[in-house]
């Protein structure tokens, strides 16, 4: 029996707005994706509940575009952007993992066997956290495009990847960042698993005159909305 | 009011933001009953998934500044991932349902375009009987692939199959949540 105790659930996901486990175009996830169905869950405190980290023990890294003062190579871009949850909420002190490939299209990372350089002032990886509105900003490099081998001539548009906590275990998230104008987001089985075209763009970062700073770096804006709860608590 | 951001993978390169360190949830200094938990990731043809980030979430005891609640780990290159932590002990259910203890456990890999969730449970408890979740699978190989093993003392492994493996073992249960 349901009772008033009970924690509020997250919010079922919209149809269409996530990837399926099984993505033909997408060959990783032949031997990788469950095939038996999955087993309902109605959330209770181990799903609504989360970790939160603290900048103390978990040290912000919201300059990736350079390695003890020196300057990585390629185009400086400044990303912001607000976190809200789906019922409009920003979700304030939250933790933005980031990490992403150098100007060059190769990650600092040793199974990256792509015949590219490797930059040593660029660093891969960054952490920031969303202040009381739920904003947050980071300085880094635009990423390359690189190959990969998921079928002939197969090349990842340029991305950057996020990983977000939100308010509750089931509201993680893990996604990838695009950018506005990239010829090979239409060719990407990544991208296009997602069924519903306008949960796609929202992936798609826009570049911010706001943002950009003269002389120095270009910005864009990318918003990201984590899973709200199923019924909102009365207020006041 | 828009609906929550599509998901992608974490793909083969989300080592960048790895730290060791995270697999030991009770590095901050945290007390209690500190155990082990073990385990592999293989895929449908048996082989090891040596790409995977293996997220690690408790509801009990509860997080604070001694204890994150929180770890992650990566599978090494036989498919094993190993973390410290303390055990949990029961949480609510819904309704006046308690639940045994358990962990929740999230996969992300190359290949998975939205995490994979499950949880595992410890063997021999005698709430697992009445848990909501383990009660609502009939059958008992499926059952069991949720629950973690005792290797010994303090010491606790769980297999998790991302499908059915080529000699029939069984697809853990993975959670719609
Ligand atoms: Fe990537």
């Amino acid at each position: 029996m349901e009772s008033a105790r009970d924690p509020i659930p997250f919010r079922p996901y919209e149809p269409g707005t996530q990837p399926p486990y099984d993505v033909p175009a997408y060959g990783s996830t032949h031997k990788r994706h469950p095939q038996e169905a999955l087993a309902r869950l109605p959330h209770t405190v181990t799903e609504v509940a989360g970790p939160r980290f603290n900048p103390s023990q978990f040290p912000p890294i919201p300059d990736l575009s350079a390695v003890n003062g020196k300057a990585a190579l390629g185009e400086r871009i400044i990303v912001r952007g607000r976190i809200t949850d789906e019922g409009g909420h920003p979700v304030p002190h939250t933790i933005v993992e980031i990490w992403q490939a150098n100007a060059a299209g190769r990650y600092q990372h040793p199974a990256d066997q792509h015949d590219a350089p490797s930059d040593p002032n660029f660093r891969g990886e960054g952490r920031v956290y969303t202040d009381e509105d739920g904003w947050y900003r980071f300085i880094s490099i635009k990423p390359g495009a690189y190959p990969w081998r998921n079928h002939h001539n197969a090349w990842r548009p340029n991305h950057i990847h996020f990983s977000f906590f939100g308010s509750g275990f089931a509201a993680r998230l893990i996604t990838q960042m695009y950018f506005p104008g990239d010829p090979l987001l239409e060719l990407d089985p990544i991208f296009l698993a997602i069924p519903d075209k306008a949960a796609r763009d929202r992936l798609v970062c826009k570049l911010d005159m706001t943002l950009t700073e003269p002389e120095w770096a270009l910005g864009y804006r990318f918003d990201v909305v984590l899973r709200g709860h199923a019924a909102t608590p009365m207020e006041g | 009011m828009p609906a929550a951001t599509s998901g992608q993978t974490i793909g083969p390169f989300w080592h960048l933001i790895e730290h060791p360190e995270w697999a030991d949830l009770t590095r901050f200094g945290a007390a209690g009953d500190r155990i082990e938990l073990t385990g592999s990731v293989t895929d449908g043809d048996g082989a090891a998934v040596t790409d995977a980030a293996v997220e690690l979430w408790q509801a009990d005891p509860p997080a604070d500044h001694l204890f994150p609640g929180f770890g992650r780990c990566r599978t090494d290159a036989r498919g094993e991932f190993r973390f410290t932590t303390l055990k949990p002990g029961p949480v609510p259910g819904r309704g006046n349902a308690q639940q045994a203890p358990h962990f929740a456990i999230a996969l992300h890999a190359r290949g998975l375009l939205k995490g994979l969730v499950t949880r595992a449970y410890f063997a021999g408890d005698p709430m697992n009987e009445s848990d909501p979740l383990l009660s609502s699978i009939d059958d008992p190989e499926r059952r069991a692939t949720l629950i973690a093993r005792s290797r010994g003392a303090g010491h606790w492994r769980i297999d998790i199959r991302l499908q059915r493996g080529p000699s029939g073992e069984t697809e853990t249960v993975f959670l719609d949540v």
